[in-house]
């Protein structure tokens, strides 16, 4: 959306230009961006709860307990609330889910975020600049490979989250779904496995966040980036 | 004048974007071409006798490259906040947060999905049947009394007492039940903890019995109440579905006292919870007092799986 860039004058009639802003997040993506980071926070939270009730993937007896997780990082408080919880915000993380690729589809935006072969080229050059102290490769756009490469994954992940949930919440009605994922127990397993990958997405995401700045958090809310890199 | 000399300016020209720049040295480099003249740079040449003539416009040279649309500061930071603003909607999930709005709204939420829940059932779709070598041993299979491991009931004495909407109210022995015709499945049980086994159950349709009984089968629901003071309710569709039984055996053996003797639910499209067991009473009706032991503490009602 390099079209949306916009230049900040002091005054009207003015020309002197104070700094650049570029439109970079539409408001059905801001709203979906939010309203999924919380029901994420609590699907995340009450799942972990509703873990606690047989925290293993092995049998029922004899139990070995894999993670008997602390109640203070859960949500619910026990099993019946926890479910509360899940079982309600699960439709909007799924509608948010559900809206927000619906809206990038169907306005075109998500040119901005879907990782394709044209950008594999520029991830090594990214690579090197995140982790090995390589110079930064200009950027022409409002995302770098290595996002595009990073939210494309997490859309995909979140995905998987709902399928994995749907085949552990109805693995007679979505048999076909428990089996492709190699039966009930797998399931279960992967719904979790998606759940910590979908974490590992969040540090990274915010420790970005904080390394980026203020001007960058902001977009998030408005939608205007001021100083775009591009 | 010279191609070059026409180019020149038009490249300092405000609205010349950077794209069009390889198209005018293109230009410059085939400057005999007659129809790029005319439709790329016909304003800046001499009128031919069938274009209006345009006198060239006056050439302003600016200091940026790019002109790009401006807005002032003060505009700025007014659609910033109207942006803002537009989120607001996601405040309204902060009445989750509020202690006398929250138990209302998960209520909303578990009985959505409760209703979902009944719009995804699918009457006649079986839930999948497991060899005999998938099967737990009946040793561990796990055994969630709520309060008493075996209440004790009497087998001698023991009737499964009906009534509601049915023709043929009363009490029924078990060998009546066990005259009906005897199905056998090994199914998944799963229970709402997260653990599920494999186990071999055998018994009589519900829906047998049901019909046996004259139940008013266009009635909403079924319930159950137990020997043990458990008590439970089913939606008419799951009583109907052919792998619902009165389960009176598990592993080939008459049900031990530990799983529900004489007689208990197995529903392979329920979780555990709903699968009572020591069955005392049935009642068929439209309008449930209670749902159950565990749906009144706040699980789901329907929980089919």
């Amino acid at each position: 959306m390099s079209d949306a860039v916009v230049e900040i004058t002091r005054t009207n009639g003015e020309t002197e230009t104070v700094a650049r802003a570029a439109y970079e997040h539409p408001l059905p993506v801001r709203l979906c961006h939010w309203a999924n980071a919380i029901s994420l926070f609590v699907m995340v939270g009450s799942g972990l709860q509703i873990f606690r009730a047989f925290p293993s993937f092995g049998a029922k007896i004899p139990q070995k307990d894999l993670l008997n997780w602390p109640k203070s990082f859960a949500i619910g408080g026990w099993l019946g609330g926890a479910l509360q919880w899940h079982l309600t915000f699960m439709w909007i993380y799924i509608a948010t889910g559900v809206i927000y690729i619906g809206y990038q589809v169907f306005s075109g935006h998500y040119r901005q975020v879907l990782f394709t072969h044209r950008d594999i080229p520029g991830v090594w050059p990214m690579v090197k600049h995140y982790f090995f102290f390589g110079s930064r490769p200009d950027q022409r756009e409002a995302y770098n490979p290595l996002q595009k490469h990073a939210y494309t994954t997490v859309i995909g992940l979140g995905v998987l989250s709902v399928l994995t949930g749907l085949a552990v919440w109805k693995p007679v009605q979505f048999n076909g779904l428990a089996w492709l994922m190699g039966g009930f127990h797998y399931a279960r397993l992967w719904h979790f496995l998606t759940m910590w990958a979908i974490l590992g997405f969040v540090f990274g995401h915010l420790i970005m966040v904080l390394l980026h700045g203020w001007n960058n958090f902001v977009s998030m809310l408005t939608g205007w980036k001021k100083h775009p890199d591009y | 004048m010279s191609a070059g000399d026409v180019m020149e300016p038009e490249n300092t020209k405000p609205d010349a974007d950077q794209a069009k720049t390889p198209d005018a040295g293109e230009l410059a480099s085939r400057p005999a071409d007659p129809a790029m003249e005319k439709h790329e740079a016909a304003p800046s040449k001499p009128a031919a006798p069938e274009v209006v003539p345009q006198p060239p416009k006056p050439l302003q040279v600016q200091p940026t490259r790019i002109v790009r649309p401006t807005i002032t500061q003060r505009k700025f930071g007014r659609v910033s906040r109207r942006e803002l603003l537009k989120l607001a909607p996601v405040l309204a999930l902060g009445a989750f947060a509020i202690p006398a709005f929250q138990e209302g709204l998960l209520k909303k939420g578990l009985a959505f999905s409760d209703w979902a829940s009944a719009r995804l059932y699918r009457r006649g779709h079986l839930a999948t049947i497991f060899a005999d070598s998938e099967l737990t041993p009946f040793e561990k299979f796990p055994i969630n009394g709520y309060d008493v491991e075996d209440p004790g009931v009497i087998f001698e004495n023991w009737t499964l007492t009906v009534g509601g909407a049915v023709k043929k109210p009363g009490d029924y022995t078990l060998a009546q039940i066990q005259a009906l015709p005897k199905m056998r499945h090994n199914t998944r049980h799963v229970c709402v903890e997260g653990w599920d086994v494999i186990g071999r159950f055998g018994g009589a349709r519900l829906s047998d019995f049901l019909s046996m009984i004259g139940a008013d089968t266009t009635a909403r629901f079924l319930t159950v109440t137990c020997a043990d003071d458990y008590y439970e309710s089913l939606d008419m569709a799951t009583a109907l579905h052919p792998q619902t039984l009165l389960c009176y055996e598990m592993y080939d053996q008459p049900l031990t006292r530990k799983h529900g003797a004489p007689l208990r639910l197995n529903i392979p499209t329920k979780v555990g919870y709903k699968q009572a067991k020591y069955l005392a009473d049935m009642k068929v009706t439209n309008i449930l007092e209670k749902v159950g032991y565990w749906e009144d503490q706040g699980y789901s009602e329907f929980y089919g799986l």
